[in-house]
C-alpha cells in the first residue's frame, strides 16, 4: 500500500499560547513544536498498516522550512519519503493550503503512482480549520471521512480490498466501508503513537527531503488579529480540607439537583 | 434568507442543532433575512416541527429512498445544491463533527471560504468573524470575503433556547429535489455499533473527572462508584489516556470530548489549557486536589484541598448515609 500522511508542526499542546505584540501569530519564542496530534496518530496508523500490510508512507507537510523538524520525526518512525512543501507562514487560511497541498500531491502521484490511502488529521491543533483534508480529498476525486478513530484493511492488503474505518460517537461509532483510493480524517485515539528508536532516529538524519514550492491559491479568510479570551475569574469556595469535607460537598451536589 | 443545517439523531433534532438555530437567530436579525433550515434524510412532523420552535420559518427537507443514514457527502452535496437553487445569503451549522465535516464537503465543492467554529459573527460586507483557535485557548479574529459565507459557531457558544418570530410556529416544509451521484453514497455509514446505553460523556450530567494524581487505572474504581451514585460519567485528563489508564473515549479536551455537565468533579487534574477547553461549558465546577494554586482549582467554583483517594470515598460513605 502507498499511503500519504499530510501533517502539520504546531507549538506542543498543553504549554500556555502566547500571542505575538502585534497580535498575528503565537509568541514562539518560549515554545516547542510537535506534530499536531491527530496528525501523530495517523502516522502511526499508516506505519502500523504498511508493517501489516507491505507498502509505504510518504509523509508531507506545507510549511516553513523548521517544519523539516517534523519531517524527520516522521522519518524516525517509519516514513520512507518526505515531502516539503514550503510556504513562507505556518498561518495560511485553509483555502490556500488545501490548494497548495492538492498541487504538490498531483505532481507526486503523477511521477510516483496513485497513493491508496491518504491520511489527514481531523483538524490541526492550533487553527482547527476542519477543512484542508475534506478539500484536497474532494479535488483529487477521493472520498473522505473524518472523525476516524479506527482502520482496518481487510483481506490481504490487495488494492480491490476495502478500507473500514470507525467513527467515535456518543455511545458507540460508526462503521464506514469505502474502495481505494480514498482519504480519512483521523483521531487521537485510533492508537497510541510509538517513540523513535535510536535507530529511527539516526537514519532520519539521513533521510533526503523532497522541496517542492507552494502552488499559489485564492483563499477568502485573512486574519485581524490573534489573542488570549479574558481569564476565567473563579471566586473558588473552598469547601474543606480532605475527608472532612465531604459532608459540604454533598450539600452542593443536593443543591445542584444532581443527588 | 439564512440556511441553517440541522442535525438530527433518531428521529429527534440534536442540542447542538438547536444552538445552532439559536446562534442564527439572532445572526438572521442582524443581517435583515429570514431563517430556513436545512433537514436532510428525513422529512418527519416532529423534527420539523422542533426546528420551527426554535425559529426557522421554512424547513428544507431532502430525503431520498437510498440515502438511509449519514454520507457526508452525499450531505454535502446536498446543501451545496441548496446553495446553488436556493439563494441563501449565508449557511450556518453547529461546529459538531458532523457540521464542521458537512460545511468542509460544501466549502469543497463551492470552492468557497467556510470558517469553523465561530462565537460572534459582525455580517458587514465582508464579515468579521470571532473564531475559536486552539480548542478555545486563544481567538482569532478573522475578516471573511464570500459571497456566501459558510460558518458553524462553536459547540456550546450559545446556551440553545426557544424562539420565533411568526406565530404560530409551525414552519413551512418545502421538499427540496435533489440529485445524488453513486459516489455520494460511498461514505455512507454501513454500520452502527453501539458500546453503551444509556448516560455518555458528551451529555452526562455529572462527570468525575480524574487525572494523573489519580495514580493508576485502578484508582479509578472510585471515580467509577462515584460517577455510579450521581448517575454520571467517568472523564480523565489527556495525561491518564497517554499513560493507557482510560481509553481514549473518556478523555475530556481539546483533542478529546467536549463536555458541558450540570457539575463537573474535577479530581487530581491540574487543568492544563488542552483539558480545560474541553470541560470550560460545564455549568459548575468542583476541584479536588492536593494543590490549592492548580488551574483546575482557581478555576472552579468550589474546591476541596486533599488527597482525593481520601475525599471521594468520604463523599461517597455521605451519600449512601443520606441515601440510607
Amino acid at each position: 500500500m502507498r499511503i500519504l500522511v499530510c501533517v502539520k508542526r504546531v507549538p506542543a499542546p498543553g504549554a500556555k499560547i502566547n500571542v505575538s505584540a502585534d497580535c498575528q501569530d503565537v509568541d514562539a519564542a518560549h515554545l516547542g513544536f510537535t506534530t499536531s496530534p491527530h496528525e501523530e496518530c495517523a502516522l502511526e496508523g499508516a506505519v502500523q498498516l504498511v508493517e501489516e500490510h507491505s507498502g509505504e508512507v510518504t509523509v508531507l507537510t506545507l510549511g516553513v522550512g523548521e517544519a523539516e523538524e517534523q519531517l524527520r520525526y516522521a522519518a524516525s518512525v517509519g516514513a520512507g519519503h518526505a515531502v516539503l512543501v514550503e510556504a513562507d507562514s505556518n498561518a495560511w487560511d485553509p483555502q490556500r493550503t488545501a490548494t497548495a497541498l492538492t498541487a504538490a500531491i498531483q505532481d507526486l502521484e503523477s511521477s510516483d503512482g496513485p497513493f491508496d490511502l491518504m491520511l489527514f488529521g481531523n483538524e490541526s491543533a492550533d487553527s482547527g480549520g476542519f477543512q484542508v483534508g475534506v478539500r484536497v480529498a474532494h479535488a483529487l476525486g477521493r472520498p473522505i471521512v473524518n472523525g476516524i478513530k479506527g482502520i482496518e484493511v481487510s483481506g490481504d492488503g490487495a488494492s480491490e480490498s476495502l478500507i473500514t474505518a470507525r467513527r467515535e460517537i456518543d455511545g458507540g461509532f460508526e462503521v464506514y466501508e469505502l474502495p481505494r483510493p480514498c482519504a480519512l480524517g483521523v483521531m487521537e485515539g485510533l492508537n497510541l503513537p510509538r517513540y523513535p528508536t535510536m535507530k529511527g532516529r539516526l537514519a532520519s538524519k539521513k533521510l533526503e527531503i523532497t522541496t517542492v514550492e507552494a502552488a499559489a491559491g485564492a483563499g477568502g479568510q485573512e486574519r485581524v488579529k490573534l489573542y488570549r479570551p479574558p481569564e476565567t475569574v473563579s471566586n473558588t469556595v473552598v469547601l474543606g480540607t480532605g475527608a472532612d469535607a465531604a459532608p459540604a460537598v454533598v450539600d452542593v451536589l443536593e443543591e445542584l439537583g444532581v443527588l | 434568507m439564512l440556511l441553517v443545517f440541522v442535525e438530527h439523531e433518531d428521529g429527534v433534532l440534536v442540542e447542538a442543532a438547536r444552538e445552532a438555530l439559536t446562534f442564527g437567530r439572532t445572526l438572521a436579525v442582524k443581517m435583515g433575512e429570514d431563517l430556513h433550515a436545512a433537514l436532510i434524510g428525513s422529512d418527519d412532523d416532529d423534527l420539523v416541527e422542533a426546528a420551527g420552535e426554535y425559529g426557522a420559518e421554512t424547513v428544507h427537507t431532502a430525503t431520498r429512498a437510498a440515502l438511509t443514514d449519514y454520507s457526508p457527502s452525499a450531505y454535502g452535496s446536498i446543501v451545496a445544491q441548496m446553495v446553488e437553487s436556493l439563494g441563501p445569503a449565508a449557511v450556518l451549522a453547529c461546529g459538531t463533527s458532523r457540521g464542521n465535516e458537512v460545511m468542509a464537503q460544501v466549502a469543497a465543492r463551492l470552492d468557497v471560504p467556510f470558517v469553523a467554529n465561530a462565537l460572534d459573527i459582525t455580517p458587514d460586507d465582508d464579515w468579521q468573524i470571532t473564531r475559536v483557535q486552539w480548542g478555545g485557548s486563544l481567538l482569532e479574529d478573522v475578516s471573511l470575503e464570500a459571497e456566501v459565507p459558510l460558518v458553524t459557531c462553536g459547540l456550546h457558544a450559545v446556551v440553545s433556547e426557544p424562539g420565533h418570530s411568526q406565530d404560530p410556529d409551525i414552519p413551512d416544509i418545502e421538499e427540496f429535489d435533489i440529485e445524488l451521484e453513486d459516489a455520494d453514497l460511498v461514505t455512507m455509514v454501513r454500520d452502527r455499533v453501539v458500546q453503551e446505553a444509556g448516560v455518555t460523556l458528551p451529555t452526562a450530567p455529572v462527570v468525575c473527572g480524574g487525572g494523573r494524581g489519580v495514580g493508576s487505572a485502578d484508582g479509578f474504581s472510585q471515580l467509577e462508584e462515584l460517577a455510579g451514585l450521581l448517575g454520571g460519567r467517568v472523564g480523565c485528563s489527556r495525561a491518564v489516556t497517554n499513560l493507557g489508564w482510560r481509553p481514549h473515549s473518556d478523555q475530556v479536551g481539546q483533542t478529546g470530548t467536549r463536555i458541558a455537565p450540570e457539575i463537573y468533579i474535577a479530581s487530581g487534574i491540574s487543568g492544563a489549557i488542552q483539558h480545560w477547553v474541553g470541560a470550560m461549558a460545564s455549568k459548575h465546577i468542583l476541584a479536588i486536589n492536593t494543590d490549592a494554586e492548580a488551574n483546575m482549582v482557581t478555576k472552579a467554583d468550589w474546591a476541596v484541598i486533599g488527597d482525593l483517594h481520601e475525599v471521594i470515598p468520604a463523599i461517597v460513605e455521605e451519600i449512601k448515609a443520606r441515601r440510607a
